[in-house]
């Protein structure tokens, strides 16, 4: 299981990111993204901002849930009282390639009969199934409305909440700046370890 | 782990080792508060063109407050909601309507701040973007005598831009948020004959705190209140 955790601002600006594998069965803490899917995170969390905003007026509460998915990403938010998001991507089985997007089968030929524009999308259809089936036993096995999931990402926000309250205390940090101290990284890192 | 560019204090403590609700119920000595605000107004004063601009000075001075005391209130009623609900916590700590928003200001941050709840919320009868919150007796204006050629300042409007700092952080953004006297100006110039209303009589130093919200902050209120939520 990977992590990657993003904090955004107001505007919609990163201040703070940080990327981890789990330390449960027997996890090393060391996140296992593939370099040529890293960038995708960044993507995929960005766009979970829109359910983020859909829900940042209907409730008050702070911590959202899981919101939003993608292939085998999960994504779960937490929204602090100055509307700073806190966004948590996990990944169950980051090795596989269902993140990145499955290539959708282009028609071979341009001749549109309505057998076989039928018979393209079926195969479409079996080509995403198989694409999710091959996510391992992990991806299927990861239920992230499950209680124990849900208290722990919870646990893991109010104490990354804490240590930003910590910091937007300090008079030499604005609201919206990125978070540049060491040991803010170092407490989200331990966050990470004791909860996830 | 020395890392350059960070300075540890000697007990090798930082920030980030100190407790958040530890010194929930602690207070300032009100001499050594009066003594920093009197510093903090005479800072304000220096190449000020008028009136206006002193305030709009104090008010940005009290605005980061507002921000940082946002989270951190907030902070302490989500943990400590764990054990005990409260009636903030029914639905959620996050204030989303403006009504939540100031019952919070008037309660629990005033609280925080002064010691008490504010004496009065009261919503424009002109304007729908308009709320007053009423101090009879300003903390910040306890010590200060205002001169008769600057009657109009009040220099309440330090606590304006902490009002003002929570409602932008709280997502309810503000045109502005002014301190006036609630006599008017009548009492400086003429005697304050003008003030009439016994309130004002009993209680000189009586503020209102008007806090004008942006126009799309009544319009979200409008379609929050008809999806009924």
């Amino acid at each position: 299981m990977s992590y990657y955790f993003a904090i955004v601002g107001t505007k919609d600006n990163p201040l703070f990111e940080h990327e981890f594998g789990t330390f449960r069965q027997g996890g090393d803490g060391i996140a296992r993204f593939r370099d040529d899917a890293r960038h995708m995170n960044q993507f995929v969390v960005h766009s979970s901002l829109d359910m983020v905003e859909e829900l940042q007026w209907t409730t008050g509460q702070m911590y959202l849930k899981n919101i939003d998915r993608f292939h085998t990403s999960y994504i779960s938010a937490f929204l602090t009282p100055t509307n700073i998001k806190f966004l948590l991507l996990t990944c169950p089985d980051p090795t596989s390639s269902t993140l990145l997007p499955t290539p959708v089968p282009t028609p071979s030929s341009t001749a549109s009969t309505a057998s076989l524009s039928r018979s393209t999308t079926a195969s479409s259809i079996t080509n995403t199934t198989a694409a999710a089936g091959s996510g391992s036993a992990y991806a299927t096995s990861y239920n992230p409305t499950a209680p124990a999931t849900e208290d722990a990402i919870k646990n893991f926000f109010m104490d990354v909440f804490d240590a930003f309250v910590k910091t937007s205390m300090s008079p030499f940090y604005a609201l919206d700046r990125p978070i540049t101290s060491p040991i803010f990284r170092a407490r989200v890192a331990a966050s990470a370890k004791k909860y996830l | 782990m020395s890392t350059p560019g960070l300075r540890y204090p000697s007990n090798r403590k930082s920030i980030y080792d100190r407790h958040l609700s530890r010194s929930k119920g602690a207070e300032l000595s009100r001499a050594s508060f009066a003594y920093l605000f009197v510093e903090m107004i005479g800072y304000a004063q220096r190449r000020v063109t008028g009136i206006a601009d002193l305030e709009k000075r104090l008010n940005a001075q009290g605005y980061p407050i507002g921000l940082r005391l946002l989270d951190l209130l907030l902070y302490r009623t989500a943990s400590s909601s764990s054990s005990s609900s409260s009636s903030l916590s029914a639905s959620g700590p996050r204030p989303t309507r403006i009504l939540p928003l100031l019952q919070f200001i008037t309660t629990t941050l005033w609280r925080h701040l002064f010691g008490r709840p504010a004496d009065a919320l009261e919503r424009s009868a002109a304007s729908a973007q308009e709320y007053m919150v009423t101090d009879n007796e300003p903390l910040v204006n306890s010590y200060v005598s205002v001169p008769r050629e600057m009657s109009s300042l009040n220099c309440a409007a330090f606590v304006a831009g902490i009002i003002e700092g929570v409602c932008d952080g709280a997502g309810f953004a503000t045109q502005e948020v002014t301190a006036h006297w609630a006599g008017g100006q009548a009492e400086g110039t003429g005697g304050g004959g003008e003030g009439g209303a016994a309130a004002e009589n009993m209680w000189p130093g009586r503020t209102i705190f008007l806090i004008r919200f942006k126009e799309e902050v009544v319009e979200r209120e409008d379609m929050l209140e008809k999806a009924g939520r």
